[in-house]
C-alpha cells in the first residue's frame, strides 16, 4: 500500500499537470484512445465500456495563462469555457479523440458548437441529460441518447458495440462511486482525518486515471486515513455549495478550511457521484444505466426539480445529513445555474435557521484574503452564537 | 415585443399603419381579459416565448402570458431599473439574466404588467424548455410565488444539426402524455384535436404572410426594417395570437402595408423618418437592448443603415427556412416548431443561418449585438463574428449592451463602435469600386 503522503503527492502532480501527461501516456500505448468530457455529469461507463480512457476537463485553474480564451468569450461569460477553450488552442487537448459536453448550462451546450467549428473532425456528443424522469418517456430518451453515444464512440475507438463490456464498466463505475461515498462518509464522520484540500486531490485523480487505477489510489488513501490519529479541533461543520462546474482553486478550499471550518459536504467534482445508487448489474445495461439516472440522480442545479418544495427542503436536508453547522454558497462568477438557484437555496436554508454566506469565485482567482475574513468571521459567529448574530 | 403602448418612433407617427392599430387593438383586449380572468375564470398558463404552444393552451379555451414580454415590455416602459433593484435587493446576482429579475421584481412590486392592469396569477405554468437552459430555474422561481402546478416540456436541443426522429418523439410523447393532461386538469376541458387543427391552420396562414413580409426584404429598398421594425412585426406570433384569427388579419394588414411600400418604392418608417435612401444594409445578431430602443435604432437610421435580416426575429421560430405549422399532424408539428426555434439550434447551424442572411439579402456588412444577460445567445458569439466573417469576406460589427438592465446600455460606446463601423463600410466600398475601375 501506498503511504498517504504519496498518493497525495501523486495527486496534486496529476492536478498540476496541465498538458495531461499521464493520459498521453496511456494513450500512447498501441490502438489506445481518451475521451473528454466536460462538468457536470457525463456517462464514464460508455467511455470506458469502448475501451477508452475518460478524461475530465475542468479548465486551467489559475496556473493557464489565457491568451487565446479571452477572444472567444466576452467578459460577461463565466472563466471555464475560456480556459477550456486555451487548453483546446494551445494543444494540450491534442490526445483525445472525442469530446462530451453535457447539459449543464447555455455556455457549455455553445461551447459543443465552438468545439464543432474548430475541431470539425473531432467526435463530438451533446449529452442532454432527461429533465423527465417517466421511464416511458425520460427513460426511454436517455436509454436511445446513451446506445446514440455507445454506437458513436465505439467507432472512434474502432471496436464493435459491446453490452457486456458495458455491463463490466457500470460494475466498475459502481464500485468507483461506492469508494467515493465511503470517502465523503469518512469525511462527514472524521473530518479531521480527511481535510478536504486533500480529498479533493485524490476526487481529481479520478478525472484523468483510469477507473480502476483511481480505485487502488482511493481505497489506498481511505485505509491510510482510517488509521490517523489527529484530534478534532474546534471547527465548524459547513457545507459548500454551487461549486459543482467551475472548479474552485485550491487555494479557496484551503482557505476556507484555515479559517476554521470543517467542509463536511460539497458539489465539487458532482458529476463522479451524481448517481447515488449502484447501476443494477442484471437485465440491459444500457437501460440500467438509463434508469439509474432517471431514479437516483442526486437533486443539483443541472436539473429541472420537480417536487415544488423541493428546492426549498434540499438545503436542510444537506445540513441535517452532513450535521453540519452551516452554509457556504460559493458560485463561480457568471455561472447562471448556481446563481439562479442561490436564492432559492438560501431561502429554504435560512427558513430553517441554517446560517449561511455566499461569495463568488472564478477559477484563476489568486488571492484569498477576502474570502478568508468572511469564512473566519462565519466560522466565528456560529462558534459564539450558533450562527445566528 | 408586443409594442402596446410603445407604438415605433416619434418622426412619423401620424399616419399610422393599420396593422400598427390592429396590433395594439387586439392586446389591449388580450392583456384586459388578462386581468378580469379571476372573475371570469379563464385559465391562465404562462409560458416562454421559444417553444411556446399557443395553439394547444387555446384549443384549451386558456390565455397565454409570456413572462419575457412583459420584462421587456417593462425595459421599455423604464420600470426594469426598479425592478431588477428589487430583485437584487431580494437576493438575486447581479451576474444573471436581467429577464428574469425584471419579472420576479415586476412580482414584487405588484404584478402590474404592461398595460398598467394587474397581471393574473397563473393556474399554469408550462415551462417549455427550449433553447435557454434560465427558463428551468425561471419558473423554479415562479413556482415559488405561486402555488400552481408546473409542467414540464423537455425540448431537446439540435447539437447535430438537426431535430433527431426519437428527439422530436420524446417530444410528442410528452406533449400527449404530460401537457395535455395538465392543460386537460386545470381547465377541465378534454383535449379536443379537431380544434388544435383548425387553430393550427391559422398559425399556417399567418406564418405565410409574415415570411413574406421577412423576405420583403431582399427588395431595395427594403420596405421594412427586419430588427427593429420587424420586433413588432413578430409580436403576435410570437406572444398570445399564433393560431387565432386576430393573428391572421394583422398579418393580412401587414403584408398588404408592406406590399403597398414596395409598390411606392418606400422604405419602413424609422426614428429618423421614413428610410428611402438605404446605404447600408446589415444583417444583426442577437436580441436587441429594450431600455432605449429608440435610441438604438436611431443610431442606424441616422447613418442611413437598413436592417435587412435578423436572427433574433426567430427565436419564436424559423418560419423563413420552410417550417410551418401543419395541421395534418397537430402534435409532430408542435414538436418540430419547438425544436427549430432559433436558440434551439447549434452554433454551426447559427452560423450558416447568418452567412445566408448576408448573401441572400446582398449585406454590406452585419453586427453582432451581445447582451450581457444571455448566455444562450452570446456564448461563442465572438467565434460566430469569425467565422461569418470568413464565411462572406464581410467584415463583421461587435456591440455589448443588454436586454433590460439600463446600466449596461452605453450609448456613447456604441454609437461610436457603429459609426466606425459604417466608416469602414464605405471604406471598403470606395476600395472595391476603385479596384473594379482599375
Ligand atoms: S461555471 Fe456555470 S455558467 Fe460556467 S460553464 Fe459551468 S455551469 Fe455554465
Ligand atoms: S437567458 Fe436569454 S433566452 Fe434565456 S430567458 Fe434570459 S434573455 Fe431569454
Amino acid at each position: 500500500m501506498t503511504s498517504r503522503a504519496a498518493i497525495v503527492d501523486r495527486a496534486l502532480a496529476l492536478y498540476e499537470d496541465l498538458d495531461f501527461g499521464s493520459v498521453r501516456a496511456w494513450c500512447a500505448e498501441e490502438g489506445r484512445k481518451a475521451a473528454g468530457y466536460l462538468p457536470v455529469y457525463a456517462p464514464r461507463e460508455i467511455i470506458h465500456a469502448v475501451g477508452m480512457l475518460p478524461v475530465g476537463i475542468h479548465g486551467g485553474r489559475d496556473r493557464l495563462e489565457i491568451i487565446r480564451g479571452d477572444a472567444f468569450f466576452q467578459s460577461y461569460i463565466c472563466h471555464l469555457p475560456r480556459s477550456v477553450i486555451e487548453l483546446l488552442q494551445s494543444g494540450r487537448l491534442d490526445m483525445l479523440s472525442a469530446m462530451l459536453f453535457p447539459s449543464t448550462c447555455d455556455v457549455i451546450r455553445n461551447l459543443s458548437g465552438m468545439w464543432q467549428v474548430l475541431r470539425p473532425n473531432l467526435y463530438t456528443r451533446y449529452c442532454d441529460v432527461p429533465q423527465v424522469l417517466e421511464a416511458g418517456t425520460g427513460g426511454r430518451f436517455w436509454r436511445q441518447e446513451l446506445e446514440t453515444l455507445l454506437h458513436g464512440l465505439a467507432e472512434v475507438a474502432g471496436v464493435t458495440p459491446d453490452v457486456e463490456a458495458l455491463r463490466r464498466s457500470n460494475a466498475v463505475y459502481n464500485e468507483v462511486r461506492q469508494v467515493i461515498r465511503a470517502l465523503y462518509a469518512a469525511r462527514r464522520d472524521t473530518p479531521w482525518r480527511l481535510p478536504t484540500e486533500e480529498l479533493y486531490l485524490v476526487l481529481r485523480a479520478g478525472e484523468v486515471l483510469p477507473p480502476e487505477a483511481f480505485l487502488q489510489m482511493a481505497r489506498d488513501y481511505l485505509a491510510a486515513t482510517a488509521a490517523d490519529d489527529a484530534r478534532p479541533r474546534d471547527r465548524v461543520r459547513v457545507i459548500v455549495a454551487g461549486a459543482f462546474c467551475e472548479q474552485p482553486p485550491l487555494g479557496l478550499i484551503k482557505t476556507i478550511e484555515r479559517a476554521g471550518c470543517y467542509i463536511v459536504d460539497d458539489d465539487f467534482l458532482l458529476g463522479n457521484r451524481l448517481l447515488t445508487a449502484d447501476v443494477p448489474l442484471d437485465g440491459d445495461p444500457l437501460s440500467a444505466l438509463a434508469d439509474t439516472f432517471l431514479r437516483h440522480a442526486m437533486p443539483s442545479s443541472i436539473l429541472y426539480e420537480h417536487a415544488p418544495d423541493g428546492k426549498k427542503r434540499l438545503m436542510a436536508q444537506r445540513v441535517a445529513d452532513a450535521r453540519a453547522d452551516g452554509i457556504i454558497f460559493a458560485a463561480p462568477s457568471f455561472c447562471d445555474p448556481a446563481l439562479l438557484d442561490r436564492p432559492m437555496l438560501r431561502a429554504g436554508a435560512e427558513a430553517a435557521d441554517i446560517p449561511c454566506i455566499a461569495f463568488q469565485y472564478s477559477e484563476n482567482t489568486g488571492q484569498f484574503q477576502q474570502f478568508r475574513e468572511q469564512a473566519g468571521t462565519f466560522s466565528d459567529s456560529i462558534k459564539l452564537w450558533g450562527g445566528q448574530a | 415585443m408586443t409594442p402596446h403602448e410603445n407604438v415605433p418612433p416619434a418622426p412619423d407617427r401620424a399616419p399610422k399603419d393599420r396593422s400598427m392599430q390592429l396590433q395594439k387593438d387586439m392586446i389591449a383586449e388580450h392583456f384586459r381579459r388578462l386581468e378580469q380572468a379571476p372573475e371570469t375564470h379563464e385559465p391562465v398558463v404562462y409560458t416562454f416565448v421559444p417553444g411556446n404552444l399557443t395553439e394547444l393552451v387555446r384549443s384549451f379555451g386558456a390565455l397565454p402570458l409570456l413572462p419575457e414580454i412583459n420584462a421587456l415590455q417593462s425595459g421599455m416602459r423604464g420600470m426594469s431599473r426598479k425592478y431588477i433593484a428589487e430583485a437584487e435587493k431580494a437576493g438575486h446576482s447581479e451576474d444573471v439574466c436581467t429577464y428574469v429579475k425584471c419579472d420576479i421584481g415586476m412580482i414584487k412590486s405588484g404584478n402590474i404588467g404592461p398595460t398598467g392592469t394587474r397581471l393574473p396569477k397563473p393556474d399554469l405554468l408550462l415551462l417549455s424548455y427550449t433553447g435557454c437552459y434560465t427558463f428551468m430555474k425561471w419558473f423554479e422561481l415562479l413556482r415559488e410565488e405561486y402555488d400552481c402546478p408546473a409542467v414540464f416540456l423537455h425540448v431537446p436541443y439540435q447539437s447535430d444539426g438537426r431535430l433527431a426522429p426519437e428527439h422530436r418523439q420524446y417530444i410528442v410523447d410528452q406533449i400527449r402524455d404530460k401537457v395535455i393532461p395538465a392543460l386537460e386538469q386545470v381547465t377541465g376541458r378534454p383535449y379536443d384535436e379537431e380544434k388544435l387543427r383548425e387553430l393550427l391552420g391559422h398559425s399556417r396562414d399567418a406564418e405565410d404572410d409574415l415570411v413574406a413580409v421577412f423576405e420583403s426584404a431582399k427588395r431595395r429598398p427594403s420596405p421594412i426594417d427586419a430588427y427593429f421594425g420587424a420586433v413588432y412585426y413578430v409580436g403576435p406570433i410570437f406572444s398570445a395570437f399564433r393560431g387565432t384569427p386576430e393573428g391572421v388579419a394583422y398579418y393580412r394588414a401587414l403584408r398588404a402595408e408592406v406590399e403597398a411600400r414596395i409598390a411606392a418604392g418606400a422604405g419602413p418608417i424609422t426614428p429618423s423618418g421614413q428610410l428611402d435612401d438605404q446605404k447600408y444594409r446589415l444583417v444583426v445578431e442577437g436580441p436587441p437592448n429594450w431600455t432605449s430602443f429608440h435610441e438604438f435604432w436611431q443610431m442606424f437610421s441616422d447613418e442611413g443603415a437598413v436592417c435587412v435580416a435578423s436572427t433574433y426575429t426567430k427565436v419564436g421560430g424559423t418560419y423563413d427556412f420552410g417550417f410551418r405549422h401543419d395541421p395534418s399532424d397537430p402534435l409532430g408539428t408542435l414538436a418540430d416548431y419547438c425544436g427549430g426555434c432559433y436558440t434551439n439550434l447549434s452554433l454551426p447551424q447559427r452560423i450558416d443561418m447568418l452567412a445566408d442572411y448576408v448573401r441572400e439579402y446582398a449585406a454590406d456588412g452585419f453586427l453582432i449585438n451581445s447582451v450581457k444577460s444571455c448566455n444562450s445567445f452570446s456564448a461563442g458569439q465572438l467565434l460566430i463574428l469569425r467565422e461569418v466573417e470568413k464565411r462572406t469576406g464581410i467584415p463583421g460589427a461587435f456591440v455589448e449592451s443588454d436586454l433590460v438592465d439600463p446600466r449596461y446600455f452605453s450609448a456613447a460606446n456604441i454609437k461610436n463602435r457603429l459609426e466606425s463601423y459604417i466608416q469602414m463600410l464605405a471604406a471598403r466600398r470606395i476600395g472595391s469600386s476603385a479596384g473594379g475601375a482599375a
